[in-house]
């Protein structure tokens, strides 16, 4: 039987506030334990939440980036359960009427372009961590992490394979950097990914029996966890057998997903509304200001890079992967608009390579995207070729000579011979060394015309521009 | 001294008659006497009050006073005290010392008031007669054999007996007017979002609300110029201008029009009650008041929609008092689940985990929609009522609480009847009106009656008002138990 995987993601993105949602404590990452738990986090008796606007902001920017409805007014609710990291007894969350609501993504995989749909997007506190190693048999609670602000962003069941799903993950990922509300640090965990898989036989239009996989927190572990429940679950199903609900956790050192709870142990969570958060009322001028306040958004750039460009739409794709690096196209390209594609082929070739290699971000490139533009324009002028070119971005990557890249030209002697009667004297020279190929040629052997150019070019030791060469030459023989 | 009004202690303070220290010293020494007996306070520590009085004492020789400055003011022991044992009237906060102040606390203590001890409750303020205390049941001053009310017993007992010529109390369906009425004090819980629930212990979120607890309407509103005002920490809080609550309390009544639930004057009041309000409410006809009957025909719900919506929110809130980061932790356990359990099932009380108990079954799946979400409903059609009937009065009166100050012992073992001595004083809970209670009388067994009135939103000082003209014009208020 043909079967098909169907997924769908919920990510918890960790909003970049500087203090909780509910508390002044600072979110700063890596504290000594419980340094930054203050009486709001410990959940003291008596010690009320009060919302932070700039958790609300983040969501409803998020919101306005995905075309999403703002729901106002929107509500928070208490999540009850116990557990020793959760303070309150209870997690603040949103149950009915969450900040966001719908939108979409489009994804692109290799073989197309694809709409996901979003289900909602609602804001939560974070609870603390329990730490079991390094206490004598004992537990221990760090509360640093609770109270931190969540974005939890859930999508449709509409990606059909792994690789939708980390299309759509990465997606995500690169949009709420995009837009300022997340740092992305999948480390730290600032961005984490819980997916819901099922299979189906192929053609059939009701969903199987899902199960959660937990705390997958790379592309990678989300890829291979994927790919290996749904083979599980297509195991079991071709046996005869079904699949039980349940929420797994995988193992990244196994590279398997294994049982954490079913759902017969699944807690009774007593969702109701808040009674100490008023429900948050979003004005049509606040929503306005923050619609204000966003960036262009990636996809608008993507069709602009396409009409404005003429970039192809996959050149376009690759360089507004993350914001950094479109913006250094965009800083560079303002300085060479006509040469857009030679931008978009050096960003997307040279610099990324090197980059890559130094496994360095675009953002703390030492090449900055004015001295890459100077150096573009001794490409287009004329000045070096393309191969030179390279070798003065290896001296700029190298920090050489104050990055000028006209006196790195100089220095090394990379200037492209262009001056016809220089080329005209070497073309005399060579023709007159080389009556044999000039020979051939008038026989009819084209090739003899290569060796020429070639000879040329040895004489002038690459540095005569090819195009005059060809020109000259070719007038030479036909001319004489 | 022990009868003189908050306005009168203040001048004999700014005259130099008295110190605070003298003050404080004198309520602390009938403390001592008094509440081995009546179990008022849970903490009294004569050092922290003396050296707050101390201070107040300095603040008065330089001019520097409020109207509460070095006046001794007991505080419910719901409301955190720094560096005090803030209990909730619970073993589960048994060992519990506060690192922060209440937002009330504050500002108590910015006007200069001494903490004189913290007062018994009923633990974590469930219940209607102090005898769930942790700390073991408080007695009313005027018969020792009577529950003082709850759950600010111990406020409403602390004033009776003039163990503190004021106090805090909190009300979540008449945790002040009952005890009040009970004890013989004038007592008000304001509009809800008007006292900071900030440090102060929640029980039922959305109805809980501090106030004051004194002898009269005069010292209330002055209890209450401290207790009110914003507070950022609260979100519930209600951002309003603050306002000088004894401005209206010389107005005449000429003219009030006072609205009469028919529902309230039906079956169940006693008669020793009826007689007591009926003779009030003559008074106030003296007064030139007109009465008028209105209609509330949502109220006989108010008992059922409060025992869901308070039990609901409260087994939330109760939620962490789970043993792992303060108060009481069961001695020895198997496990995480184990801790849990002997934890919560040793620290609370039996009212505390009935409440937990149906609170957490009302909002179980499955139930939620049929009672909680049908509980929220009647509570807004309970709040309608309620504005039709102030489209025709002022204020709204009858009895407080349905009978005078049961026996200790008398309802324990009922706890249905027990909810019922709240019947009158729910329903403006449920609404967030402002209630309060005055003494107009003596019943059965020559116990106190009480007079609920209940006022519009934000009307405190029309219904100060109200009862300080009373309270001019009859001595109720100035009786005294004899101790």
């Amino acid at each position: 039987m043909q079967w098909e995987i169907v997924i769908g993601l919920e990510i918890h993105a960790q909003l970049s506030t500087q203090s909780k949602i509910f508390s002044g404590a600072s979110t700063a990452y890596g504290a000594m334990p419980n340094t930054q738990a203050s009486i709001v986090d410990l959940a003291l008796p008596g010690v009320l939440p009060v919302l932070n606007r700039g958790a609300v902001e983040r969501a409803v920017k998020f919101g306005l980036a995905i075309g999403a409805t703002i729901n106002s007014p929107s509500i928070f609710a208490r999540k009850n359960y116990f557990y020793p990291d959760l303070p309150k007894g209870y997690q603040i969350s949103q149950y009915e009427r969450p900040i966001v609501e719908g939108g979409n993504i489009l994804i692109q995989t290799e073989e197309a372009e694809k709409n996901i749909r979003l289900t909602r997007a609602h804001l939560e506190e974070d609870a603390g961590k329990s730490l079991h190693e390094d206490f004598h048999g004992m537990s221990g609670i760090d509360l640093n992490r609770a109270g931190t602000p969540l974005l939890e962003i859930v999508s449709e069941p509409d990606m059909r394979s792994s690789a939708e799903a980390v299309a759509y993950a990465k997606s995500l990922h690169s949009l709420v950097r995009w837009i300022g509300i997340c740092d992305g640090n999948m480390q730290e965990g600032s961005f984490r990914c819980d997916a819901n898989v099922s299979v189906r036989p192929r053609g059939s239009d009701t969903y199987g029996t899902r199960c959660e996989i937990k705390n997958l927190n790379s592309f990678r572990f989300l890829e291979k966890a994927i790919e290996f429940e749904a083979e599980r679950q297509i195991d079991i199903l071709e046996d005869g057998g079904s699949v039980r609900q349940e929420t797994r956790l995988y193992d990244a050192n196994k590279g398997e997903t294994r049982t954490m709870r079913s759902k017969e142990d699944a807690n009774d969570y007593r969702y109701f509304p808040d009674p100490d958060l008023l429900p948050v009322e979003i004005s049509p001028d606040w929503i306005d200001q923050l619609r204000e306040a966003l960036p262009e958004l990636p996809q608008a750039r993507r069709e602009r890079y396409v009409t404005e460009f003429g970039l192809s739409a996959y050149d376009a794709s690759v360089l507004t992967g993350s914001r950094e690096l479109s913006d250094y196209f965009e800083a560079t390209v303002q300085r060479l608009p006509a040469q857009a594609k030679l931008c978009a082929n050096w960003i997307m070739g040279e610099i990324s390579a090197r980059l890559n290699k130094a496994d360095m971000d675009v953002a703390s490139c030492p090449v900055a995207p004015e001295t890459l533009a100077a150096l573009l324009s001794r490409v287009e002028d004329g000045t070096v070729s393309g191969k030179a070119a390279k070798t003065v971005f290896d001296s700029l990557w190298q920090g050489e000579m104050d990055q000028q890249v006209d006196a790195i030209i100089e220095a090394k002697g990379l200037k492209q011979i262009s001056d016809d009667s220089a080329i005209e004297q070497q073309v005399d020279d060579v023709l007159a060394a080389n009556a044999h190929l000039v020979a051939d040629f008038r026989s009819g052997k084209e090739k003899a015309f290569n060796a020429l150019v070639g000879q040329v070019m040895k004489a002038t030791q690459g540095k005569a521009n090819p195009a005059q060469v060809n020109a000259i030459l070719r007038k030479k023989l036909s001319g004489q | 001294m022990l009868n003189d009004s908050l306005k009168q202690l203040s001048r004999r303070l700014a005259d130099k008659q008295v110190s605070s220290v003298e003050l404080t010293t004198e309520y602390l020494e009938r403390i001592q006497r008094l509440n081995p007996e009546y179990n008022a306070f849970i903490t009294v520590d004569a050092d922290k009050s003396l050296q707050q009085a101390h201070a107040a004492d300095q603040k008065i020789a330089v001019g520097d006073a409020g109207p509460l400055t070095g006046i001794p003011v007991a505080q419910k022991d719901i409301f955190c005290t720094q560096g005090w044992l803030t209990t909730c009237g619970s073993r589960m906060l048994s060992n519990f010392v506060s690192p922060y102040d209440a937002g009330v606390i504050e500002r108590f203590n910015a006007a200069g008031a001494v903490n004189i001890g913290k007062t018994n409750m009923d633990e974590f303020a469930m219940g209607s007669s102090n005898e769930n205390s942790y700390y073991g049941p408080v007695r009313n001053p005027w018969d020792i054999s009577a529950v003082p009310g709850g759950s600010s017993g111990g406020s409403a007992c602390a004033v009776a007996a003039r163990m503190a010529p004021a106090a805090t109390g909190t009300d979540t369906g008449g945790s002040i007017r009952q005890p009040a009425a009970f004890c013989g004090i004038s007592g008000i819980k304001p509009t809800y979002g008007t006292v900071s629930r900030y440090g102060m212990i929640a029980f039922a979120s959305s109805l809980d609300q501090g106030g004051p607890m004194a002898r009269s309407a005069e010292d209330l509103a002055l209890m209450l110029n401290v207790m009110t005002g914003f507070d950022a920490r609260d979100s519930t809080s209600l951002q309003r201008d603050a306002e000088d609550y004894t401005r209206d309390l010389e107005n005449p009544l000429s003219g009030l029009r006072i609205g009469l639930p028919k529902e309230y004057f039906a079956e169940g009041m006693h008669g020793d009650v009826a007689r007591a309000i009926e003779s009030a409410l003559d008074e106030y006809r003296k007064l030139g008041a007109e009465t008028l009957e209105v209609s509330l025909p949502n109220s006989p719900l108010s008992i059922p929609v409060y025992y869901v919506l308070a039990p609901a929110e409260a087994s939330s809130n109760l939620s962490r008092f789970d043993g792992v980061r303060y108060g009481y932790r069961a001695e020895s356990y198997q496990d995480l689940a184990d801790m849990y359990r002997k934890t919560r099932a040793d620290g609370f009380g039996a009212e505390v985990k009935r409440r937990i108990l149906i609170g957490t079954y009302v909002l179980s799946h499955g139930y939620y929609d049929a009672y909680y979400i049908q509980a929220q409903k009647v509570r807004r059609l309970i709040a309608q009522d309620f504005k039709h009937a102030f489209a025709q009065c002022d204020v709204i009166m009858g009895p407080t609480a349905p009978s005078v100050a049961f026996d200790i012992g008398e309802k324990s073992s009922d706890p249905v009847q027990m909810y019922l001595s709240d019947i009158y004083t729910s329903a403006a809970s449920l609404a967030g009106l402002p209630g309060m209670s005055i003494p107009v009388g003596f019943g059965e067994k020559n116990r106190p009656v009480g007079l609920h009135i209940i006022g519009n939103y934000f009307t405190e000082s029309r219904m100060l008002n109200v009862a300080h003209q009373y309270q001019r014009a009859t001595d109720w208020h100035l009786k005294m138990p004899d101790l």
